[in-house]
């Protein structure tokens, strides 16, 4: 028999506490859609992920009412376009990308990543035609998220590429700004980005994957923080044994969920993503965690170590609650869709430099940061060449996904509405790196021994 | 083993609440295994542990209509598969 305390304790989580699956997101590959013909091509990726994914949204709204748990957004995510696309010039990626937010709005999903290209070493001409798409397509299409990943730890940082996304990143804010550069929300810059990843913007289908796969990110920031409030005064130790034992309650209802959504759907089961994903509710915030574990704002010094601390004990609960995970798993800290970091930077306790160090230890990078719309290439630039590095170097993922918003500067704040959430403008450097970016080129791998 | 599904039941009290969402579950098949109830002040809080191996509908239907008739008479209806509960509870 189901113990009432246990059956309390779960209703209270999905109710007061904030828990839900983010996300369910159906991987397709798109290899057997090439062709020659560009109609064709268009018309084959439609067929493709409509006919993949039709029964996507109707069975999560059946699990949604089965297990009486939110599951926020419904997702695709397709292989790297730029794998695809064979001759396809930058017109014909933007017509693509307005054919993946045609199959999305049939499909009635939330969004749909892989307009994409992985270019840590190098790229080919069919990268080079859809990055330079990239900000008409994002600017003409609603639900289409864009990643292309410049460094690996084995590949080292393809500078020219880094280069080359700092003057599309300004050109997006720029075709978006009557509507806050909302472009720049949908578009993502990786280190060792992961193929499995249900999340966006950085979600794409990997080559390496089957024809589809079913991955499922949860969330819960609000369950780990008013668990270790009920804590109370306790000691570290004691601390990430709470963490722990809610990250594995958590990962079992991703589990659960992403087992039932692969049987319904035919589809077979990939990963369950860990990561604690915070949403603009009051509550459901990795910075309020932070601040229950004893911190007095987000951003002030021994953050760093609280982060790293919750990282890793969200990632030993988890671990054992599902038969694979992937994806990103760990915390998230993105500014805009995170109340207690909005919070935090408003306060001025929380500064770009810090979110940076706490990059180093949490699971992606630097993520929906609004900074003014006259932050030049060669900063926007320097910024993300820093954030890779510390991906590179410390053999984990790295992101950045940053907003120089248009007509803004220090002091104005954007809002989009919806999980996207609200951003403050953040005060930047103004000495240029531009010299050092313009000199291109790749830097080279690291070595992995003599660590220090 | 049947399966199993779980109500929750909480709003302000009133009479034949227990009576009335008795009558539901009988009336789409629902066969209540264990009931536990309290009154707090005036609020009104339950927990029934029902078999959906024979109901006349579909769970995602049934946990519509009790939601459903929660919302008419001021109560907060829930109506969750026994697998979240289990997933969640045991390793």
């Amino acid at each position: 028999m189901i113990d009432t305390k246990d059956i309390l304790e779960t209703i209270n989580m999905i109710r007061e506490e904030n828990l839900d699956i983010r996300t369910v997101t159906v991987g397709i590959s798109l290899f057997d859609c090439v062709s020659d013909d560009k109609n064709r091509f268009l018309n084959n990726i439609y067929d493709k992920i409509t006919r993949t994914a039709e029964r996507l949204v109707p069975v999560c709204n059946e699990l949604e009412k089965t297990y009486g748990i939110p599951i926020i957004n419904k997702r695709v995510a397709v292989t790297p376009l730029s794998l695809v696309g064979g001759k396809l010039d930058s017109e014909g990626y933007v017509q693509a990308a307005k054919m993946l937010d045609k199959a999305a709005d049939a499909l009635g999903i939330n969004f749909i990543g892989g307009f994409g290209a992985l270019v840590h070493k190098g790229s080919t001409q069919c990268e080079n035609a859809l990055i330079d798409a990239i900000p008409e397509a994002l600017a003409s299409t609603k639900m289409v998220c864009s990643s292309v990943n410049v460094a690996t730890t084995k590949a080292g940082i393809n500078m020219d590429a880094i280069a080359k996304m700092g003057s599309i990143i300004k050109k997006t804010a720029y075709l978006t700004r009557d509507n806050n550069s909302i472009g720049c929300a949908k578009l993502v810059v990786f280190a060792n980005v992961p193929e499995d990843n249900p999340f966006m913007a950085g979600a794409f289908h990997g080559v390496g994957e089957p024809d589809a796969i079913i991955n499922v990110g949860v969330s819960g920031p609000g369950v780990v923080s008013s668990a270790i409030k009920r804590a109370g005064n306790c000691s570290l130790s004691e601390l990430a044994d709470v963490i722990k034992k809610q990250s594995f309650k958590i990962t079992r209802v991703g589990q659960l969920v992403a087992r039932e959504a692969s049987n319904r759907l035919n589809i077979p089961f990939g990963i369950v993503d860990l990561s604690l994903a915070p949403t603009p509710a009051i509550g459901d915030s990795v910075a309020d965690i932070l601040e229950s574990m004893g911190l007095e704002t987000c951003g002030t010094h021994g953050t760093t170590a609280a982060l790293a601390m919750l990282n890793d004990a969200v990632k030993k609960g988890g671990v054992m609650a599902s038969s694979h995970v992937g994806g990103l798993s760990g915390a998230f800290i993105p500014v805009s869709e995170d109340a207690g970091m909005i919070s935090a930077v408003e306060k001025g306790v929380l500064s770009i430099e810090k979110l940076e160090a706490m990059t180093a230890v949490c699971s992606v990078g630097l993520d929906m940061i609004a900074v003014p719309g006259d932050t030049s290439e060669a900063v926007i630039c320097g910024i993300i060449a820093d954030e890779i590095s510390i991906g590179v170097a410390n053999t984990k993922t790295t992101a950045v996904r940053i907003i120089p918003a248009y007509g803004k500067t220090v002091g104005d704040s954007i809002d989009f509405g919806g999980l996207l959430g609200t951003a403050p403008i953040m005060q930047l450097r103004k000495e240029s790196p531009e010299v050092f970016i313009n000199r291109g080129g790749r830097i080279p791998a690291p070595i992995h021994s003599l660590k220090n | 083993m049947k399966i199993k599904a779980v109500l929750s039941v909480t709003g302000k009290d009133n009479v034949g609440i227990i009576a009335n969402v008795s009558a539901l579950c009988a009336k789409y098949g629902a066969n209540i295994i264990d009931i536990s109830q309290t009154v707090l002040k005036d609020y009104f809080a339950m927990i029934m542990i029902v078999e959906i191996d024979k109901l006349t509908v579909a769970f995602t239907e049934f946990a519509d209509l009790v939601s459903a008739y929660g919302k008419d008479n001021g109560l907060e209806i829930h109506a969750m598969h026994e697998d979240i509960f289990d997933s969640m509870h045991k390793i």
